[in-house]
């Protein structure tokens, strides 16, 4: 059996990004995920791996650029105002198709904000994570056994597709500790050797390279990307408790999915017609999943979407639906927390039809 | 079986660690356990706080609203946390820095809910272990409900401590001797 | 007969674009030399920059990667750390090394990198079209300080071999140029020990070339070629540390 532990979420990541293969880590200290940081530094020297701090997000990012780009398997992690430092890198990054694992453990925003668990970095993660057109496959974990195998599994994912992969954490998640069972993963490894910069031996020269003066050359490219993002739906993953006749689903992901999980189960105990709905991969998002949920029930079902920020995941879930259920938003900024029972009053409020409906 | 437990009291009380140990005998226990720690930004003399939750189904929620249990290791925390615990649950708490007459809605705080109040500094350091308040209220709290034997406190305190302080076990030990002896003389 | 010419095989066959007087040419021909002579092309990664350099890859005909503007000594400390048997070298402007990229440049020198960093520093923004860098001379003219660069305005030139060579991770650290047949010879000779410094696992190696910009100094290839005279007047030609023959004396 395996071996169990009662670690935090943030200690989780660490312990998966090991099981997944991790060679190399380069970050630079942020609340609150110091604990990844930490691990692997101790970790890490005792496997051949290489951990670094790094001077500044900026360069973190761009050392795990370089690991990448001579083929070794590295990861980075911050939280919220460092992820932004990290966005030119994380363009570059994507442009070159350079695998590597980002870990976002999400605090409260804007600005400096505060150290609360927070939900904010949702746009930031799932549409644009640098500029350009570049898309990072996203994962929400909501547990710490989750944390653990999806990280593990991004390491496997970023090499698949040749791609970041992020893991959308927050403060709660990774501060909470729940056990973990340290269960081997069996992470795939793909080939490099067709790409990576190993020296020009015995093969022509490689380069590595995102500029493309020609603009033909550089809308291919963006097409290529755009083609990849779509094969990337084949590791679309969510958790739904929906058979049809629920007249209301809650939808959230990570911290605030548990919450709302709560909720939901203790009114389906007593009786109310409410569903859940959990993506795990934010990108690419389950779109087809929740529409074919709307297609289900015939008498009309209400989507409800609890965020931890003001409103962000409404927006995919509304073009998920095109109109065909309607979607609402319930949104809490950080540091304003609901617990179980606000979510049932809210879930019982949109149960009621519409007409009877204060504003 | 389910119960929900909030923990609270100074930072520097050792709360955090008592939430932790807790769960961590949940969970060799057999039980699914959830810790969620929630504290100011300074290390030491901050209020600080901590759910733990031990069920024999999944947990979905680690945050609770109303616990169905309290320990309260300071005069802060009773007052806040007091009017969230559930209809007919329970709170222990500290009697040497909580005082009934020095709180105006006594009463009314504690309607419908049952207290029990142990002097847990005079008792830790009774045994020798005035640091070790945090374990004689964890002995306090499984002397009142039996989740755990002994073996596995012991187990999981050890784990904790890990060897860099190993010393500590024994009077961390006997601290939690003390409390759950002395809730048993409460009949 | 001894051979008196040979094309370097780490340099690809084809015609540079670098604008006429511009010294990248003869830099990125020493530099294949170098590569070539210490036998290591197979196992060679560069990294390319922002600047006119960032088409360092039509050149050289080795394994390189962009790296984002300044970041190339974080992205070659990246590829060190991953692979030490590589041999990693950056091509940067004084733009890149200097301003932008600055921390990034100092945090890998004093971490002792062991990879070797090429500055061309011509005290301009080349490709940009000739904006002020941290490098530029007082009262020097740019298109962003079109009165000339006043000191109490935009502060001083950046003596970044100065600061290099201050540094316990630099092993070598030096500063040439290749206005004259002379100094040419010379430079190839002080970026072979950079590259040397690095295969003897020493630490980090600087070499900065002060270098032409005709177009954006608004001269002819010769009288620019003659200006990197001045430049050095500001900074001097020298080598400021070589540990390879601290070590060897």
């Amino acid at each position: 059996m395996a071996k169990k532990v009662l670690v935090k979420g943030v200690e989780a990541i660490a312990l998966g990004a090991l099981e997944g293969g991790c060679e190399c880590y380069f970050g630079y200290p942020i609340t609150p995920q110091n604990e990844i940081p930490e691990i692997m530094a101790v970790e890490l020297p005792k496997r051949g791996g290489v951990f670094l701090q790094a001077e500044s997000e900026t360069s973190a990012i761009n050392m795990v650029l370089g690991a990448s780009a001579v083929g070794a398997r590295v990861m980075t992690s911050s939280s919220s105002p460092g992820i932004s430092l990290m966005s030119e890198g994380f363009s570059y990054l994507i442009a070159l198709e350079l695998p590597c694992v980002v870990v976002n453990v999400m605090r409260g925003g804007p600005g400096l904000g505060g150290i609360e668990a927070s939900q904010g970095d949702y746009f930031q993660a799932v549409k644009a994570p640098g500029h350009g057109d570049g898309r990072f496959l996203v994962l929400a974990p909501y547990s710490c056994s989750e944390a653990y195998e999806l990280t593990a599994r991004a390491f496997e994912l970023a090499d698949k597709y040749r791609n970041p992969v992020m893991i959308l954490s927050d403060a709660i998640l990774g501060q909470m500790k729940e056990p973990l069972a340290l269960k081997p993963l069996n992470i795939k490894n793909y080939p490099k050797e067709d790409w990576a910069l190993t020296g020009a031996k015995g093969r022509p020269s490689r380069v590595i390279k995102s500029l493309f003066l020609d603009s033909r050359e550089l809308a291919e490219r963006n097409l290529k990307l755009k083609r990849k993002y779509k094969e990337m739906e084949r590791e679309i993953r969510y958790e739904a408790l929906y058979t049809g006749g629920e007249k209301v689903i809650a939808v959230a992901f990570g911290s605030m999915a548990r919450i709302c999980k709560e909720a939901v189960l203790n009114l389906r105990k007593k009786g109310y017609e409410v569903g859940f709905f959990r993506p795990i991969t934010l990108f690419p998002f389950p779109k087809k999943v929740l529409s074919k949920m709307a297609d289900l029930n015939s008498e009309g079902v209400k989507f409800v979407v609890f965020e931890l920020n003001c409103g962000q995941m409404i927006e995919d879930v509304m073009l998920s639906l095109c109109g065909k259920a309607e979607a609402l938003s319930r949104f809490y900024p950080p540091s304003v927390l609901p617990f179980p029972e606000d979510i049932e009053k809210e879930l019982k409020k949109c149960l009621k039809p519409s007409g009877s409906q204060k504003a | 079986m389910r119960l929900e437990v909030i923990l609270s009291g100074f930072g520097g009380q050792g709360i955090l660690f008592a939430g932790n140990l807790l769960a961590l005998c949940g969970m060799h226990q057999g039980y699914q356990v959830s810790f969620l720690p929630v504290y100011g930004p300074e290390m030491r003399g901050g209020t600080c706080h901590c759910t733990v939750i031990i069920s024999d189904k999944e947990i979905a929620s680690p945050l609770v609203l109303e616990p169905s249990y309290l320990i309260i290791f300071n005069l802060p925390s009773f007052i806040k946390f007091m009017p969230r615990l559930k209809k007919g649950g329970l709170a222990l708490v500290n009697s040497d820095l909580v005082k009934k007459e020095e709180i105006e809605n006594f009463e009314e705080l504690i309607s419908g809910k049952r207290v029990i109040f142990l002097p847990l500094n005079t008792l830790s350091e009774e045994v020798g272990a005035p640091q070790s308040l945090n374990m004689c209220a964890l002995g306090a709290f499984n002397g009142l409900l039996e989740i755990f034997p002994e073996r596995i406190f012991k187990k999981a305190l050890k784990e904790m401590l890990g060897e860099a302080k190993a010393h500590l076990f024994e009077p961390n030990l006997r601290a939690y001797k003390r409390g759950f002896e002395e809730v048993k003389k409460l009949g | 007969m001894p051979e008196a010419f040979r094309f370097p095989k780490s340099l690809k066959k084809t015609l540079f674009h670098y604008c006429p007087g511009c010294h990248h040419s003869i830099i990125h021909r020493l530099l294949c030399e170098v590569i070539d002579e210490l036998g290591i092309r197979e196992k060679t990664v560069g990294i390319a920059s922002i600047g006119c350099s960032c088409f360092l890859y039509f050149y050289i005909d080795v394994d390189i990667v962009e790296a984002p503007h300044g970041r190339s000594c974080s992205a070659g400390t990246g590829i060190k750390r991953a692979r030490p048997d590589l041999v990693v070298f950056t091509y940067q402007g004084d733009g890149d090394f200097a301003a932008i990229g600055l921390g990034d440049s100092l945090h890998a020198a004093s971490r002792g990198e062991n990879i070797t960093a090429i500055m061309i520093n011509n005290t301009v923004y080349g490709m940009t079209g000739g904006q002020v860098s941290p490098t530029t001379l007082p009262h020097q003219k740019t298109t962003t300080t079109p009165y000339g660069r006043d000191p109490k305005r935009e502060g001083y030139p950046l003596k970044v071999a100065e600061i290099l060579a201050g540094f316990e991770g630099v092993a070598f650290c030096a500063r040439t140029a290749v206005n004259t047949p002379k100094r040419v010879i010379q430079a190839k000779k002080l970026l072979k020990r950079a590259f040397e410094t690095q295969l003897e696992g020493l630490g980090f190696s600087y070499i900065e070339f002060l270098s032409a910009c005709p177009v954006n100094w608004k001269m002819d290839p010769l009288s620019a070629t003659r200006y990197v005279d001045k430049l050095a007047e500001t900074f001097p030609i020298k080598v400021f540390k070589d540990r390879l023959s601290e070590g060897k004396t």
